[in-house]
């Protein structure tokens, strides 16, 4: 078969996808009654035309550069991590159980205290089926899924009976110390030039993108690295190769385990300042989307990352200001899976076939 | 606890069973031919929504399940030109359509009704009632087993009926059909099945399609016959825990019924925690009822009791030989 040129396989290729995502979308916009354009006009309005919008979008952008980033790991080592959303929630009880219980002097000392549980328990929460996959065979797609329903349940259980401080109603733990709160951007020197009121978005966003250079750098820079994506192309090559599959898998997992987990310190310790039920809400199955629409690559990730806050911040505007359901942020968030991941095929053939048409053209003209 | 209080538990169980079971039973099609379908539950989601609204529109619950079967075969359909024509992911595909039922089963509905997602509630032919089995009356004198009769086996709507037939119905296609083996093989090996002159594609069609029309029976006892309407996100996992009852019941049809009815006495269950502290005499908290299901799973998994292990062509698409 024909392949493509790099150019096309690197840009064109997501693109079309995420045309043909957008069309449907409009369709649907258009189906239950309502202006597509319009839709798109707030949207851009409420997240990308001022500083305010700008401070929602890179805060959700934040969470889902980690929770993507965590699905490419595992991705690299043939391992499809669709727990991303339950190791996120237990990546906030890992912030809780460092915030609530240590008095700590400064939001410096805590980040990095709570970044270590945020990480540790996220890890942790994938180790089980990590190990299950190695060692018992047992596939990591469902043991993955499961474990979000057995997160979900834990995390209900954790903040009704255990952490709920007594006299209060809702399920969450009491605030974290005020030493503790990070600085959003519009407490920061420079930055609170631009974000003048408060917004979300916080210094976790920096984190997120060294996270990404990071991931980059050990995907493609180290040993570990190499033995990641070697056993991901081939496991009976890797194995040949000497590499150790159950050490691998553990590794991949327990970092992608680790990432999602991190995510914990934007929305638990930098935005609500206390665990609340749900927190992940979602996010770590963007992290699916954001990872495939870019293409696996850190790179890629971060603006995927960026396309998504947008879509985000610019789908709760419609909710505020339209008749348009906030939902559907879902359903786009559907279609970019559905093209980008499982009909990938289908846009390379059609493009594949359309190259074919220009380069007989070129050839005749000759 | 009394026995009152234990046929009432029989009687949710049942209920809540059901949903499970005809989903479970529609994986069991689509895995033993060999497409991992993780879209379970967006497929039962659709089928919800489209029966509790077309049984709305016409005041009639059989309509309305029609309506949840084609609702739910078309995403079925995508399924299958996404895993099986164009070679997708399988995985990837489920994921992507359960996103897909979740966003625009709610943007109908609202665009529909208005009503923040929901449907209008069902009232009368619009839902499947509870039928009356027949001799009801002259055995509830006798003792024990007539109450049995009374409260937990008669009283349900005709669906729960139906799902516990379709397990029979299931377990000849399968065991007893040239079909069934034809979808058995397909699944452990297509390429014995193209070499044997029947089509690969076409089989695992027909079962991915199946798929369809029994997740169509579950979303529309869903929304027509468990509750009185379709709401936001109403299947609640349920897809997943049918999946867990597959896997758990290793792929086969009477043991995935034991599974579904053991998932939902554990649903059953959760809805009565007075009765389970009763019972152990120690508070058991309602959410590690929930995750009792989740939690058998990966022991069996795990191969704790007893190994798991799914049909071997599962997950790959199937390229013919050039």
């Amino acid at each position: 078969m024909d392949r493509l040129p790099r150019w096309a396989d690197i840009a064109l290729v997501p693109f079309v996808s995420l045309s043909l995502a957008a069309i449907i979308s409009a369709l649907v916009i258009i189906a239950i009654g309502q202006d597509p354009w319009e839709a798109i006009t707030v949207m851009v309005q409420g997240s990308v035309m001022n500083a305010y919008g700008w401070g929602f979008t890179l805060y959700y952008a934040t969470s889902f550069i980690f929770t993507g980033l965590a699905v490419t790991v595992a991705f690299h080592a043939g391992l499809f991590n669709i727990g991303g959303e339950g190791q996120a929630q237990l990546g906030g009880l890992g912030v809780a159980m460092a915030l609530l219980f240590i008095p700590w002097p400064h939001w410096t000392i805590a980040l990095v205290a709570a970044a270590c549980g945020a990480a540790l328990f996220g890890a942790a929460w994938a180790a089980i089926p990590a190990y299950l996959q190695a060692r018992r065979g047992s596939h990591i797609v469902i043991t993955t899924i499961m474990f979000n329903y057995i997160a979900a349940s834990l995390m209900i259980f954790m903040l009704v009976d255990v952490l709920r401080p007594s006299g209060q109603m809702d399920p969450a733990t009491a605030n974290f110390p005020e030493a503790t709160n990070l600085p959003s951007f519009n407490e920061i020197p420079g930055l609170n030039l631009i974000f003048t009121s408060g917004v979300p978005a916080n210094v976790t966003f920096f984190i997120a993108l060294a996270m990404a250079v990071v991931v980059w750098a050990l995907l493609w820079r180290t040993r570990l690295g190499y033995q990641i994506r070697a056993y991901g192309k081939s496991e009976p090559a890797a194995r040949y190769a000497g590499i150790n599959p159950t050490r691998v898998i553990m590794i991949a997992m327990l970092i992608s385990g680790g990432l999602a987990g991190l995510m914990a310190i934007n929305n638990v310790m930098g935005e609500a300042e206390r665990l609340l039920g749900n927190s992940a809400s979602g996010a770590g199955f963007i992290g699916i989307a954001v990872a495939l629409m870019g293409r696996n690559h850190p790179v890629g990730v971060v603006l995927a990352a960026l396309l998504f806050g947008f879509l985000f911040q610019g789908g709760a505007e419609l909710g505020l200001w339209t008749r348009i359901p906030i939902e559907l942020r879902t359903v786009v968030q559907g279609l970019v899976i559905l093209f980008t991941g499982a009909l990938d095929m289908m846009v390379r053939m059609l493009l594949i076939r359309i190259f074919a048409v220009f380069r007989a053209r070129k050839l005749e003209a000759a | 606890m009394d026995y009152a209080t234990l046929l009432q538990l029989l009687d949710s169980t049942l209920r809540l069973a059901t949903p499970l079971l005809l989903a479970c039973l529609a994986g069991l099609y689509s895995e033993r031919a060999g497409v991992f379908d993780i879209g379970l539950e967006g497929k039962m989601l659709t089928a919800a929504m489209c029966a509790g609204a077309v049984a709305f529109y016409t005041g009639n619950a059989w309509v309305g399940a029609v309506a949840g079967i084609a609702g739910s075969m078309l995403f079925a359909l995508i399924h299958g030109v996404t895993s099986i024509t164009f070679r997708g992911n399988q995985l990837i595909a489920g994921v992507a359509l359960n996103f897909l039922a979740s966003g625009m089963t709610v943007l109908v509905a609202q665009s529909l009704f208005g009503q923040g997602g929901r449907t209008p509630p069902l009232v009368g032919d619009a839902r499947f009632n509870p039928i009356e089995l027949p001799f009801t009356e002259a055995l509830s004198g006798i003792p024990f087993f007539g109450a049995l009769y009374r409260d937990v086996i008669s009283g349900h709507s005709i669906l729960v009926y139906a799902a516990f037939g379709i397990v029979a119905l299931t377990w000849w296609v399968l065991y007893r059909t040239r079909y069934g083996l034809r979808l058995r093989a397909v699944g452990e090996n297509p390429a014995a099945v193209d070499t044997a002159g029947v089509s690969v594609v076409g089989l695992r069609f027909s079962a991915v399609m199946v798929t369809g029309i029994l997740c169509g029976l579950a979303g529309a006892y869903m929304a027509t016959a468990l509750q009185a309407g379709f709401g936001k996100e109403m299947t609640a996992g349920r897809g997943y825990i049918a999946l867990a009852a597959l896997i758990f019941a290793k792929w086969r049809p009477v043991q995935a019924m034991y599974a579904c009815l053991l998932f939902g006495f554990f649903q059953a269950l959760a809805l009565r925690p007075d009765v389970v502290q009763s019972v152990v005499q120690v508070k058991v908290p309602v959410p590690f009822l929930d995750a009792l299901p989740y939690i058998l799973t990966v022991l069996v998994l795990a191969g704790f009791v007893g190994k798991a292990i799914p049909p071997r062509a599962g997950g790959e698409p199937y390229v013919k030989e050039r």
